[in-house]
């Protein structure tokens, strides 16, 4: 189980969070110029890396705010919290094999 | 919890029984031989002392046969002194107190303990199901899989012969009537297991004022101590010093040590679980008082040191099961930590040092040691010097070659070994004894590293698997567990990592004064053999046990890989080699070891299969904890809940909730009631409390702009006091919820939302408003609870209510879609004209805690108009005659509105989330599911909710699906029965006939019809 750094809240067990998925996929703005490909992708496509993604998670049995997190997918290890918004900080990309 | 008698008399009745354990040394051990402890294994009663385990205690009775095998029922002793014991699993206690395959070697003895061999029958001494031993030929690896695979329909009832001859003890037939524990934790520096390394790095974090929790699987500290009795420690016995440290370890207030207490499980960041065994070693009369039987913990800590040692390798030689082999390791232990000699005429068999300490230890406690069966070509080291200095047999480049006796090891056959290690010279010279012990070498406990997903790296002079790197930050494997097999080494590291932890914590450690002296002695050098030869090719004449909990033989593995399977992880699945309840601990390096040599790998390269919690079983009862019956979950009643229980009410669950059904009166059954009630609400007037519906206040100068975007309707003309139908999809334009949302004011609207979707629509808000719409000035607050909700629904609904409340509810005056505030029976309220039944209906919300007297209130008032309670069936069924649909039952994630003809409600003018999927080519098509009403040729006929529906009924399969009922109820109203169904094509279908599958190959042939059953020109609700 993660222990989530809420920034609201501070470090709490990821029970009392729900994922959130992807962060940064932004609602295209003229849904109508999108071909329906396009469409699709911003639905149903998201990235799976082997390393840092950024997601976004809900403090949903706390105080209920959306935030953004930078996660490794191999090592579970949480690399920064940051809010809705914000641009995601710089971070090395670790090297998997 | 109450001690039964039924636990005790047995005990009671039984004459005292004998104190004789002839093979009990007189002295030595750390139990207390002054008093006795009686307990019953199978038949026999027999006696141990304080500080036994059960395997102990039976080996001091002489008692080596425990079980019988699984696969082919042979008869097997104890082999281990511990968490990794294969064989030794018992059934303990009766039922429904009864537990299976608890490990003998682990159960502490206590008064009264009654505990029965397993899969056995009739007897342990005599059983039928040995003769699969003698078939065993035709029971190979996979065996199960190749023969009962086919025909797939007979497999249920193989798999029931199967299980009765196969099985390893019995659940309990009722219910568990113990309480468990589960508790949260945290902690600086949790360090998993209190051998010297362990004891030595909590005292060091301890002492740089770490809180510390120190976690023991045994009910003694000190580990490998206990059991060596040759240890020193700066000069004393090993045994002062860990009094010493046990002592300090109390008396400090930031230690908290957990015996009894197995680490099972490392989660992500630092998170363990913990199994504690609280009262099972209590004698039954003293248990209870509250104490639960045993307790999770669910650990974080900031530090993490796993000491857990390592566990002896057994050595694969052929017929290595027999009652009375066992490990080196393990006969030592019993010899010095419970003054128990596992035989009295031993052969030790070791391809390294630690055999020879066993058989110095036996022989220096007269236990006679017919020989030492060295694989190495020559005996060398310190305590095979030693061996020889003693006078011992050592026969150097020898290998057992086999073994024989039934249910007790009789002789083993040794033979000169190859250079090679793959040959045998000559037929073998036998050699008596009754016990035989044996050691290829030691395997790291790494699985909590693993767990943690750390990697391992071979280490070739050892033959072993060490932990490399820990993916998880602030763990460290050390001692034992690390490869770091001297006793020197253990203590220096234990303490080298509880300094590193307490820096870690930014706490100071002292630096010791010096360091604690003590021997540093390796089980080097060894000679390692993944399978030793006999002098008849694998598999002939006798078995070579790889995994004795699941019978598998080395000649398993090769047929594996003759079959073609390579990855480790398919050959385990294959074989089950380490599928057992005790997961491989002794037998996996083997299983790979030979593996690797056959394919002709380095045995890196074959690779580990991955280690999985829990390290050992986990009772149920400890991860239920109390969250058992009435604290399963919470359970949400109305205020009006007790009302429906005085009347009769049954009751479903909606979610949480705990919704009134139906009232069935006297010889009612649930079509009667439900008859009754919808017709009442048609005819006079229905009551229903609808409190249940999810409410949300949407407040703020965007809140009409934030329901544009969240519904597929437009709501910024919607005036103050009217209420409007929503309908809102997910972004893939799929049906998520619906309701009616009404305008208080002009910044200020009431939401409602479906009974089980109200937490997940206030989630879906607020993740938008959050997320993507930050600007919008919205807030909203759930109010669900703060209302109690009645629904007056029939032609009489606005008799009654004008009798209790002052507002003109004439038509004009308070049309259809609209609300005003109010006072109902004198208390204030929000009545909403809106109606789920298609008939004149107002819904009455007033503050929660006045609910039941309005309820009550206008019960009384309404007795005159017959007035009715209904529960969610009736109301079903007077919205099904109404073609409205429910969110969940006609709907599933894959429901557009257009599948649902609901166009209407889909603007065209404006975006909402879902509206670009809508035009999506997919969701355009015309052979999609739609909704549609069903209507029998058989007007009794009510369909089966689910039933798939067909075009025409065929001899071959598979039949194309059209699709399946949603709803389908007797209609009263309609005197016939009705339904609603998802039909591919269905608005193409109307008047067409579909075939519905019932139960028992029968078939019903339904005509499609509209989705609107009752007062198609909707006039009663605006009546
Ligand atoms: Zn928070």
């Amino acid at each position: 189980m993660l222990l989530i750094d809420c920034p609201h809240c501070g470090p709490r067990a990821e029970l009392e969070f729900s994922y959130g998925h992807e962060a940064h996929i932004e609602r295209p703005k003229d849904p109508d110029a999108l071909s329906d490909s396009d469409w699709a992708a911003y639905l149903f496509l998201r990235e799976n890396p082997k390393g840092v993604i950024l997601e976004r998670w809900v403090h949903s049995h706390g105080c209920r705010r959306w935030f953004n997190v930078a996660r490794d997918t191999v090592s579970y290890e949480i690399l920064a919290v940051y809010p809705m918004g914000a641009e995601p900080p710089k971070l090395e990309q670790a090297r998997y094999v | 919890m109450a001690q039964t008698t039924a636990e005790t008399s047995p005990q009671a009745q039984s004459p005292a029984p004998a104190a004789r354990q002839p093979f009990r040394l007189r002295d030595g051990g750390r139990v207390d031989r002054s008093r006795l402890v009686s307990f019953r294994f199978d038949e026999r009663e027999l006696t141990g002392h304080p500080g036994d385990t059960l395997a102990s205690a039976l080996l001091a009775n002489g008692v080596h046969l425990v079980g019988r095998s699984f696969k082919y029922h042979r008869p097997r002793g104890i082999v281990s002194a511990g968490a990794e014991e294969p064989n030794a699993l018992v059934q303990v206690g009766r039922d429904p107190r009864t537990e299976p395959n608890i490990r003998a070697t682990q159960l502490e003895l206590f008064d009264g303990l009654s505990v029965s061999s397993q899969n056995r029958w009739p007897n342990l001494e005599f059983d039928v199901g040995g003769v699969n031993n003698l078939l065993s030929r035709f029971l190979p690896a996979g065996f199960y899989y190749k023969t009962f695979m086919w025909p797939a329909a007979a497999w249920e009832t193989y798999e029931k012969a199967i299980r009765q001859a196969a099985g390893l003890g019995v659940s309990p037939s009722k219910r568990d009537p113990d309480a468990y524990d589960k508790t949260f934790a945290h902690c600086d520096l949790l360090v998993v297991g209190a051998g010297p390394t362990g004891l030595s790095a909590a005292l060091t974090a301890a002492r740089a004022g770490a809180r510390v929790i120190l976690a023991e699987q045994d009910f003694l500290l000190g580990g490998d101590l206990l059991s060596d009795r040759s240890a020193a420690i700066d000069g004393r016995p090993a045994l002062e010093w860990l009094a010493e440290a046990e002592a300090e370890l109390r008396s400090l207030d930031n230690v908290r040590i957990l015996t009894r207490t197995i680490c099972f499980a490392a989660f992500d960041h630092n998170f363990f679980g913990l199994h504690e065994r609280v009262s099972d070693h209590l004698p039954f009369a003293e248990r209870g008082d509250g104490r639960p039987r045993h307790r999770l913990w669910k650990l974080r800590t900031r530090q993490a040191i796993f000491a857990t040692g390592a566990i002896e390798r057994p050595l694969v030689f052929r017929d290595n099961d027999r009652p009375g082999i066992m490990l080196a390791s393990a006969a030592r232990s019993y010899l010095n930590r419970w003054g128990v000699m596992a035989g009295s005429n031993a052969v030790v068999f070791t391809g390294n040092e630690s055999g020879y300490a066993t058989a110095l230890d036996l022989h220096q406690a007269g236990v006679r040691v017919a020989a030492v069966v060295d694989l190495r070509a020559e005996a060398e080291g310190p305590l095979s010097e030693e061996a020889k200095a003693a006078g011992l047999r050592i026969l150097a480049g020898h290998a057992v070659i086999g073994t024989e006796g039934d249910k007790r090891v009789k002789k083993v056959r040794v033979g000169r070994l190859g250079s090679d290690g793959a040959s045998i010279w000559g037929g073998g010279e036998e050699i008596a004894c009754d016990l035989l012990v044996n050691s290829a070498g030691w395997s790291p406990t790494v699985h909590l590293h693993c767990q943690a997903k750390g990697s391992l790296v071979w280490d070739e002079a050892h033959a072993c698997f060490l932990p490399d790197k820990a993916m998880q930050k602030g763990q460290a494997t050390v001692g034992a567990a690390a490869g770091a097999f001297g006793l020197a080494s253990c203590l220096a590291g234990g303490e080298a990592a509880g300094r590193a932890a307490a820096e870690a914590l930014g706490l100071a450690p002292r630096a010791p004064a010096r360091r604690l002296e003590a021997e540093d002695r390796d089980f080097l050098p060894m000679r390692q053999l993944y399978c030793v030869p006999s002098d008849k090719p694998l598999g002939q004449g006798g078995k070579h046990f790889i995994d004795q909990q699941n019978d598998v033989t080395a000649a398993d593995l090769l047929l594996a890989l003759r079959e073609g399977y390579r990855s480790i992880e398919h050959v385990k699945r294959y074989t089950t080699t380490g599928m057992g309840t005790d997961q491989g601990k002794l037998g996996n390096v083997n299983a790979i070891g030979v593996v690797a040599e056959h394919l002709k790998l380095p045995l890196p390269e074959v690779g580990v299969t991955t280690f999985r919690a829990p390290y050992t079983p986990v009772s149920f009862g400890a991860f239920a904890g109390r969250d058992v019956d009435a604290l399963l979950d919470p359970v949400r009643t109305t205020p009006m809940h007790s009302w429906h229980e005085r009347n009769g009410a049954l009751f479903e669950d909606v979610g949480q909730w705990r919704r009134a059904w139906y009232y069935p009166k006297e010889g009612e059954d649930l079509r009667r009631a439900v008859s009754r009630e919808v017709k009442a609400t048609r005819d006079s007037l229905g009551i229903l409390d609808a409190t249940t519906l999810g409410k949300i206040e949407i407040v703020g100068p965007d809140a009409a702009e934030l329901l544009n975007r969240v519904y597929t309707n437009a709501w910024s003309k919607l005036e103050v006091g009217r209420c409007r139908y929503g309908l809102m999809l997910k972004e893939d334009g799929m049906v998520m919820d619906d309701g009616v949302t009404s305008r208080l004011d002009e910044t200020r609207f009431l939401m409602t939302t479906t009974t089980g979707n109200a937490a997940s629509v206030l989630a879906h808000l607020e993740e938008w408003l959050q997320t993507e719409w930050p600007e919008l000035k919205v807030y909203l607050t759930s109010v669900t609870e703060q209302f109690a909700t009645m629904t007056l629904s029939g032609p009489n609904a606005r008799r009654l209510l004008g009798e209790l409340c002052d507002l003109d509810l004439s038509n004009e005056a308070f049309p259809h879609m609209s609300w005003q505030p109010g006072r109902v029976a004198g208390v204030p309220a929000r009545i909403f004209r809106i109606s789920f039944t298609g008939e004149l209906s107002y819904e009455i919300n007033v503050p929660a805690g006045q609910g039941l007297y309005v309820w009550q209130t206008l019960f009384r008032h309404g007795e005159k108009y017959g007035i009715t309670p209904y529960g969610t069936e009736a109301m079903h069924v007077l919205r099904a005659e109404k073609g409205f649909i429910i969110v969940g039952q006609e709907t599933d994630g894959s429901v557009t509105p257009l599948d649902l003809s609901m166009d209407w409600i889909v603007s065209k003018k404006k975006d909402f989330i879902g509206r670009r999927s809508l035009s999506r080519t997919d969701i355009q098509k015309p052979d999609r599911a739609q909704l549609v009403g069903l209507l029998t040729q058989d007007p009794a006929l009510v369909l089966p909710e689910g039933g798939a529906l067909v075009e025409t009924m065929r001899e071959e399969t598979p039949v194309p699906m059209l699709g399946h009922v949603t709803s389908s109820y007797w209609s009263p109203n309609c005197g016939r029965s009705i339904a609603l169904a998802l039909v591919k094509g269905g608005r193409g279908r109307l008047g067409k006939t579909v075939i519905c599958a019932l139960d028992g190959g029968k078939t019903a042939p339904c005509t499609v019809v509209e989705p609107l059953f009752f007062d198609k020109e909707g006039e009663r609700l605006r009546g």
